[in-house]
């Protein structure tokens, strides 16, 4: 048994491993280990393609992220107050923005968005001055982070709301029960309760946003993410230098999760 | 301000957000399916079900999806099985979180690169080449159905393993000792015991297997090279490349209606074994 666990281990970080042994390969041929070298590091950072794709990755994941942080907490926090119709509703569309597949998710926005923008750029163009040019709607930046944004709410809502409800009611009730006004009893009491759980929503919903693949490739329109980037090189071969990209993608989730998964287990402890 | 203003205040940003970016797209989706195809490439608006009527021509994304969905659900189950129930009830609990941490992490880190990783592995140059050294013709393994197994196994298997886990955790330890004070051989125990109260953890992580499965894209595109191909792929191909929307977003909703199908028939038949097993436990 122990054995067997042992296998399953090694399954599973064997294919990680090579990656980033390969990714220190002195030699051209990513099949040969040839020595010791960090040029492929080098190599990858000095590319203004991938530079460019990490940039617009890590813009996109930290402004959805936040957006995501911001109005999921809001959402769970109302949620608490609220019975009935309203709340089915709500989780109803949690559980959707949860299940439905990530590539239904990614076409279904691309149509939606290219549709309506078809109908208001004619509009804006009639509205606009005279002499200026009209603002044009189109897949972008904004499109992604909308899109992205969504998915990772939900998350947040859920992983807020199963701290929220571990909370102890006395304590908020004890605090209207001393004239703290109810903006006063969440500042003072609830949100340093939750805030273990709206960080590590937060780290969760960065690390989902940077590695999705595929609602980005639907809804990016020109921008090219890192995933992006990554997918369209592997169709030209396997290099070195992806192996160098993927261990910095690998080393950058798994320092924003350990510190997610350290900050869940501190706040259930309290 | 009342507290009813209040609530509906701080729901209405996720509210809009998910009714614009979640509802919305969802309909058009649905609308356009009922459409036509336009010469210029968008969809002309009509009730016809002629989009319906095409799906036979995409039968082999469909077939493909069907097979390896539900075969690569069971392996994974099979091969999570004994490493959660090790970590469950034999592992040192000293190392128990650990552990259990080092299972999960992988699945939260870029689905693309591990599925990346397996492209070399098993590419000319990585295992194939190894078994030819030991003395074996060489098999080929890259974009094979095995390959998009092996993928679909080492992509989902964190997410199997950790709701059976619980389940196993949770199980009052007392109950395996009872069964065997009381002449229980082992394999009897696992089998009247701890195999039915794991049911729900099992239940569980098929679900999640199975429903990411159905709509999976990367692992048949980078493993499976065009031969083996998921409705995800046909999609793809239809929204980015031939650009028929219409189509399209009936090949779409006709994937999800066979997730929600499927979804809902298990959790029936799950529901019923619970049922029988509280029937036998009551006896």
């Amino acid at each position: 048994m122990r054995l067997y666990s042992f296998c399953v281990y090694l399954f599973l970080y064997i294919p990680i491993g090579v990656i980033a042994l390969f990714s220190f390969n002195a030699g051209r041929h990513a099949s040969q280990l040839q020595g010791f070298s960090t040029q492929w590091y080098g190599k990858a950072l000095n590319n203004p393609f991938v530079m460019d794709a990490l940039e617009t990755s890590l813009i996109v994941a930290l402004v959805s992220a936040s957006f995501a942080a911001v109005f999921g907490t809001m959402a769970a926090v109302g949620l608490q107050g609220i019975r009935g119709p309203v709340r089915n509703a709500f989780d109803g569309l949690i559980y959707v923005a949860i299940m439905i597949p990530g590539i239904v998710i990614g076409i279904a926005t691309l149509i939606a968005l290219v549709t309506v923008f078809d109908l208001l750029n004619p509009i804006l163009a009639a509205i606009w001055p005279d002499g200026a040019t009209p603002l044009k709607l189109g897949m972008g930046m904004g499109s992604l982070i909308a899109a992205h944004t969504m998915f990772t709410m939900a998350l947040v809502v859920i992983i807020v709301r199963a701290r929220l409800s571990g909370m102890d009611r006395a304590l908020t009730e004890a605090s209207s029960d001393l004239y703290a006004t109810p903006f006063g009893t969440f500042w003072q009491v609830t949100l340093p309760m939750i805030f273990p759980a709206i960080l590590a929503g937060f780290l969760l919903s960065f690390t989902f946003s940077f590695d999705d693949f595929i609602i980005a490739f639907f809804v990016a329109g020109s921008e090219t993410t890192l995933p992006i980037y990554v997918f369209s090189s592997i169709r030209r071969g396997v290099t070195p230098e992806i192996n160098a990209i993927g261990t910095m993608v690998l080393a950058i989730s798994l320092i924003l999760l350990i510190a997610a998964q350290i900050l869940l287990r501190r706040g259930d402890k309290k | 301000m009342t507290q009813r203003t209040r609530n509906w205040l701080l729901l209405a940003p996720a509210g809009t957000w998910l009714f614009v970016m979640l509802v919305l797209p969802l309909t058009v989706v649905l609308i356009f399916s009922f459409g036509e195809r336009a010469p210029s490439g968008g969809v002309v608006l009509s009730f016809s079900l002629e989009q319906y009527a095409n799906l036979p021509a995409r039968w082999a994304a469909f077939k493909n999806t069907m097979v390896l969905a539900p075969a690569g659900t069971v392996a994974a189950l099979v091969i999570a099985y004994p490493l959660a129930y090790f970590l469950a009830v034999r592992a040192d609990p000293k190392w128990k979180t650990v552990l259990l941490v080092l299972v999960i992490v992988p699945f939260w880190t870029s689905i693309l690169i591990r599925s990346y990783a397996w492209i070399f592995l098993l590419g000319g140059r990585g295992i194939p080449e190894l078994v030819e050294w030991v003395g074996f013709a060489k098999p080929r393994l890259i974009n094979t159905p095995f390959a998009v197994l092996v993928g679909i196994i080492y992509g989902y298997l964190p997410l199997m393993v950790f709701p059976i886990f619980v389940s196993l955790d949770r199980l009052d330890k007392r109950l395996l000792e009872a069964s065997s004070d009381l002449g229980g051989t082992p394999i009897r125990t696992f089998l009247q015991v701890t195999l039915p109260l794991s049911i729900p953890g099992v239940a569980t992580g098929c679900l999640l297997v199975f429903i990411l499965l159905m709509g999976e894209f990367l692992i048949p595109a980078l493993l499976g090279g065009g031969k083996v191909f998921f409705v995800g792929n046909a999609l793809v191909d239809l929204f980015l490349q031939s650009r028929n929307w219409a189509f399209g977003s009936a090949v779409a909703a006709t994937l999800v209606f066979i997730m929600l199908v499927s979804v809902t028939l298990y959790m029936r038949l799950i529901g019923r074994m619970g049922t029988q097993r509280e029937d036998l436990s009551l006896m």
